[in-house]
């Protein structure tokens, strides 16, 4: 016999089904169906059945345990836009609050002033660590952030022509020009200064992908003196010790905010932090929160500038956006409550440390090199002796997940990570596998 | 509330007070009622000619924006700074303080062929409910 | 149903919002322990690369807890009541999804791992493609968009790329029905279309008469959401999706109404080219106060060349991710919201065949039953029957007593619920759209027809009452017209707007 409620996420019964039918009138539920064509009506779904939870906890961490991970004596120096940082415990029992995960966009402002106020949280301690003035809820990711602030400096300038500085994410340039495809603006990747007037913006990663500090400051001079405007991609962990870009003349900061509290989930979901100059606040994509009274007086937050948005400006509106990656955001701002300025500058400066004494270690192994002498956050490039790929293999073997091959860039390069989470033991073990693995 | 009568109208809810050659241009009460409260006017800079028809600029309020269209052809000789700082202006006193720009008519009897406010009234009535 | 039943906040965090994490600040307190340096520290770079300040909070880690936790106290949500937002499909979100996609071999693999180390995710993402081809009745997915506008804006760039291959790239029109969310035109002038407007009827449909007339050869695709945001399904649609294959135009379907046909009719066999799916509305990943979602994009085989990257291939052992052939490119730097992929397979391995199915059912009779039990309360626009959701009007309410949709939203708040979406579509003067969803049982539905039902009579008898809700949330309604005039974006030291 089967049970009257088809499910437990389906509260009603067949009672409550005949009840409700009777009270609309309709004999059965396929005439609710009716303006559906005959033609198109199927019986059913080709697929399997339901599972219990206990098949289904089964079944799914079955399939979670074919991937390898960090934990359990496995090792990471793994970067390349993706982070595995430490995430304080107070960030999971926040976000797994029912509270916020399930509620939605806050279009009532009186029943939503959690996730307004922590939104507003968020944006100013964006615009904190970034030295901006003004700063969104947040965007899909980094690269999105990228792409969006391109189309920005676009709109701001009347012009078509967007360029990429050589140390951007080789994938956020893949983004940025499929966002540009559809207006059909030109992305250029320039390996050096040459920004001139027919460009919309210079956009510059710093660090770099490939780990060294930028030249920001002649960059930002040039791009200027091109009346473009000077965007920056940053790393939000570095920021705990290196200049913000407010500070050397970005007009427009992004990041991607997954190392702020946030596991690296095979790629997604991210958070993309997008900052600006004020006086381009109502170009600005995305969800904004503003602060404001009741009528009683008090203090409390709504989404505003809303004009700028889909759903108000249509076909006319800075982008198609609707999302502030709410849930990531929330993580990232309990990071930031967490950590305060003093765990983010040790979290910063361990990386910095540990980092380079990686890089001390590796570059004194036989046929391994690292430009120790160029500055470098907490990435840095190896030049093997083979290729990069064959000796992942072999440190996969000793529980050591590597670094990203970059072989397509430089000769046998390596992108080597290492963050707090890695320890000196564990960096030594690496050492070890890569002498190992050398011929 | 009736339209004052001094006025000339559109059907897009601007209204034009004629002084000499120059026409003072607003929207409708009805207009500020039916956006909500206005946030932000985008206005063109005085020196700019505008076209009978032609949108010469956007009016937002919390949660709508609006074209404006320009009821009469010439040039624009005085914006209204106050809405600037004081965008509720146009909410608060539509045809008086809440003025938005001033058009030095290149044809003044082209101000002839807008509604008069009982026209306008009634266009109020039968079309919008 | 009184309307005391909820009291305002404890005095002593009433004024919560007037102080953020910043103003709680105590120079030296630390919220959390690191280790001590366990490797030498190294010269530090040149100095003009270094920061001087920092000014974030610092709190005890007590504090960051109870602050947060008393924000939460301040939102409605899907686990404390009825949340009928339409076109949000604000659903039930499963615990166990929570569970599984918190697992260690789920959350903290690496996206640049090579596939040898990652074969586990990339089953799992394997699996819901197949699933949602399934569902859908098409031919290939890509997982890769972030979002429902994300999935959008791949969906419309692969028609674009698509004709551009055909030599047809002077179809440059997107046509979209005045009911559509305001995402479909902004994504078609993303992409870099016209958008012309197709009116609906009387009855709720497409305007047949009018897409002959739009229909011509500058035309390259049409943008319907199925059933529409009235919560109809246009019983031409098998009619206009030949019209626009007999001019060379594709034919686009937002999928953010999946749930109203789940399992009783597909996109694929009613003749659309490619169409994206709400993970977030349908299949219950939670809405995180606003994201994140994902919009996986779903195709015929013609557009399955362009589709966004990567999407992944191979079978048992041997999974990796590939760039199809003509892609649109990438619109994240990863493979999509991976995690949010994780819920979305759970959930369909929870329903099984059957019980998505039992899912459009329910959801259909739910909405169906708030229609008949509201309907001589309040206009209702579209007299036939609804799917998933059903949109009333509060227009007689306010000719009646000046008691606007905002104030029956507002009111509804007082006792106990979240309102419905207002003043959307567009096309509806004063629209409140209801989505009751399948998750809810036939008590909580009569419970929200009888507060509007009441709320109906008070906007006769006392419609102050109504005009001032509400009258027992946190805060009373709030002044956004000052937010949008002055604005205030982020904290400074003393709370005054940035230059």
């Amino acid at each position: 016999m089967s049970p009257s409620s088809p499910h437990p996420y389906i509260p009603n019964t067949d009672d409550d089904r005949r009840e409700m039918l009777e009270a609309i009138g309709v004999a059965t539920v396929d005439d609710l169906f009716a303006d559906i064509p005959s033609a198109f009506r199927i019986d059913g779904l080709g697929l399997p059945a339901a599972l219990s939870e206990v098949e289904l906890i089964r079944e799914m961490a079955a399939l979670a345990d074919r991937s390898v991970v960090t934990g359990n004596g496995v090792t990471s120096f793994l970067g390349g836009g993706a982070y595995h940082h430490f995430i304080p415990s107070t960030v999971g029992h926040v976000i797994g609050r029912s509270e916020y995960a399930t509620a939605y966009t806050p279009y009532q402002p009186e029943i939503s002033q959690g996730t307004l106020q922590t939104m507003f949280e968020l944006q100013s301690m964006t615009c904190e660590l970034m030295g901006m003035d003004i700063a969104n809820g947040g965007v899909y990711d980094g690269a999105s952030a990228l792409a969006e602030a391109c189309l920005m400096a676009c709109r701001v300038t009347g012009r078509s022509r967007i360029a990429l500085h050589s140390s951007v994410n080789p994938a956020y340039v893949d983004v940025v020009r499929t966002y540009a495809s559809g207006p059909g603006l030109t992305v250029d990747v320039l390996a050096n200064a040459d920004v001139t007037d027919e460009y919309a913006c210079l956009a510059v990663q710093h660090p770099a992908f490939l780990g060294d500090l930028i030249e920001v400051w002649s960059l930002a001079e040039a791009t200027r003196a091109a009346g473009a405007l000077y965007i920056t991609s940053v790393d939000p962990i570095s920021l705990g010790m290196l200049t913000p870009p407010g500070e050397y003349g970005a007009d427009i900061a992004v990041a991607e905010g997954q190392s702020l509290g946030w596991p690296v989930n095979y790629g997604g979901p991210y958070l993309g932090l997008f900052a600006c100059r004020q006086k381009y606040v109502r170009q600005m994509p995305g969800r904004i929160v503003g602060r404001t009274t009741d009528l009683d007086g008090k203090t409390g937050y709504v989404l505003t500038l809303q004009t700028r948005e889909q759903h108000i400006r249509r076909e006319r509106a800075t982008s198609n956006i609707c999302t502030s990656q709410q849930l990531v955001g929330l993580a990232a701002t309990v990071y930031l409550a967490t950590m305060g300025k003093e765990g983010l500058r040790q979290v910063a400066e361990s990386c910095y440390h540990k980092a380079h004494y990686a890089a001390q270690l590796i570059d004194g192994i036989d046929g391994y090199t690292v430009s120790v002498a160029e500055p470098f956050f907490k990435e840095f490039t190896v030049r093997c002796p083979r290729s990069p790929s064959e000796i992942n293999q072999s440190l996969l073997e000793r529980d050591i997940i590597g670094g990203l091959d970059v072989s397509d860039r430089i000769e046998n390069g390596m992108l080597v990570c290492v963050t707090e989470m890695n320890t000196r033991e564990e960096i030594d073990r690496l050492a070890d596998g890569l002498r190992d693995a050398s011929e | 509330m009736a339209s004052p009568q001094d006025l000339k109208y559109t059907k897009e809810h601007e209204w034009v007070r004629m002084d000499g050659d120059v026409g003072t241009i607003g929207i409708t009460d009805y207009a500020q009622d039916a956006l909500g409260d206005i946030v932000l006017l985008d206005l063109p800079a005085t020196g700019t000619n505008v076209s009978y028809m032609d949108k010469f600029g956007e009016i937002e309020s919390v949660k709508a924006v609006s074209e404006l269209f320009a009821p009469v052809t010439g040039e624009v000789v005085d914006i209204n700074s106050a809405l600037e700082d004081s965008p509720e202006l146009v909410n608060d006193s539509p045809f008086d303080e809440g003025w938005i720009l001033r058009v030095r008519l290149s044809d003044p009897s082209e101000v002839e062929k807008l509604l008069d406010a009982n026209q306008y009234d009634e266009y109020l009535a039968t079309e919008v409910e | 149903m009184t309307t005391t039943d909820r009291t305002r906040l404890d005095p002593k965090t009433d004024d919560i919002g007037a102080r953020l994490t910043f103003d709680r600040s105590r120079p030296g307190r630390m919220g959390v322990l690191l280790p001590a340096l366990d490797v030498p520290t190294a010269e530090l770079p040149d100095s003009r690369f270094l920061r001087h300040d920092l000014r974030l909070p610092e709190l005890a880690q007590n504090e960051v807890i109870r602050y947060f936790l008393g924000l939460s106290k301040l939102n409605y949500n899907i686990d404390s009541g009825f949340y009928p937002l339409g076109s949000c499909t604000m659903k039930y979100n499963p615990k166990i999804n929570e569970d599984v996609a918190r697992l260690a071999g789920f959350a903290n693999v690496h996206p640049l791992q090579e596939p040898k180390s990652a074969q586990g995710a990339l089953r799992t993402m394997s699996l819901l493609q197949d699933a949602l081809s399934e569902i859908t009745g098409m031919d290939a997915v890509s997982l890769a968009p972030a979002a429902g506008a994300q999935g959008e804006l791949c969906g419309i760039l692969m028609i674009k790329a698509y004709l551009a291959e055909r030599g047809e790239s002077h179809r440059r029109t997107v046509l979209i029905p005045d009911s559509a969310h305001g995402t479909n035109p902004a994504t078609a002038a993303m992409a870099g279309f016209d958008v012309v407007t197709v009116p609906s009827t009387s009855d709720g449909n497409s305007d047949i008469d009018f897409l002959r007339s739009a229909l011509n050869n500058g035309v390259a695709a049409m943008m319907l959401t199925l059933p529409s945001t009235l919560g109809l399904f246009d019983p031409n649609i098998e009619q206009i999706a030949a019209m626009l294959h007999d001019h060379g135009a594709l034919l686009y379907g937002d999928g953010a109404n999946q749930n109203a046909f789940l399992g009783r009719a597909r996109f694929g066999d009613i003749g659309f080219d490619v169409v994206h799916l709400n993970l977030h509305k349908t299949f219950s990943t939670p809405h995180g106060g606003g994201g994140p979602g994902a919009g996986p994009v779903c195709v015929k085989s013609h557009l399955a060349p362009y589709l966004p990257a990567p999407i992944v291939t191979g079978d048992e052992g041997n999974y990796r991710l590939k760039t199809p052939e003509h892609t649109i490119g990438k619109t994240m730097a990863f493979h999509g919201n991976f995690g949010v992929l994780v819920r979305a397979l759970t959930y369909i391995r929870s329903l099984g065949a059957d019980g998505l199915r039992a899912i459009s059912e329910n959801a259909v009779i739910n909405a169906n039953y708030v229609l008949v039990r509201l309907r001589d309360a309040y206009k209702l626009p579209y007299d036939r029957t609804c799917l998933h959701e059903v949109v009333l009007s509060g227009s007689r309410q306010k000719a009646a007593s000046g008691v606007k949709t905002l104030d029956i939203a507002k009111r509804l708040i007082d006792y106990g619920f979240h309102p419905p979406t207002i003043y959307f579509p567009l096309i509806v003067d004063e629209a409140l759209m209801i989505e009751p969803t399948e998750a809810e049982g036939k008590e909580a539905l009569d419970d929200f027809c009888d507060a509007m039902l009441s709320i109906a009579r008070e906007s006769e008898e006392d419609p102050d009452i109504v005009k001032g809700a509400p009258h027992t949330a946190p805060l009373r309604r709030l002044d956004e017209a000052t937010a949008a005039r002055k604005p205030v974006l982020r904290w400074t030291p003393k709370a005054e707007p940035t230059s």
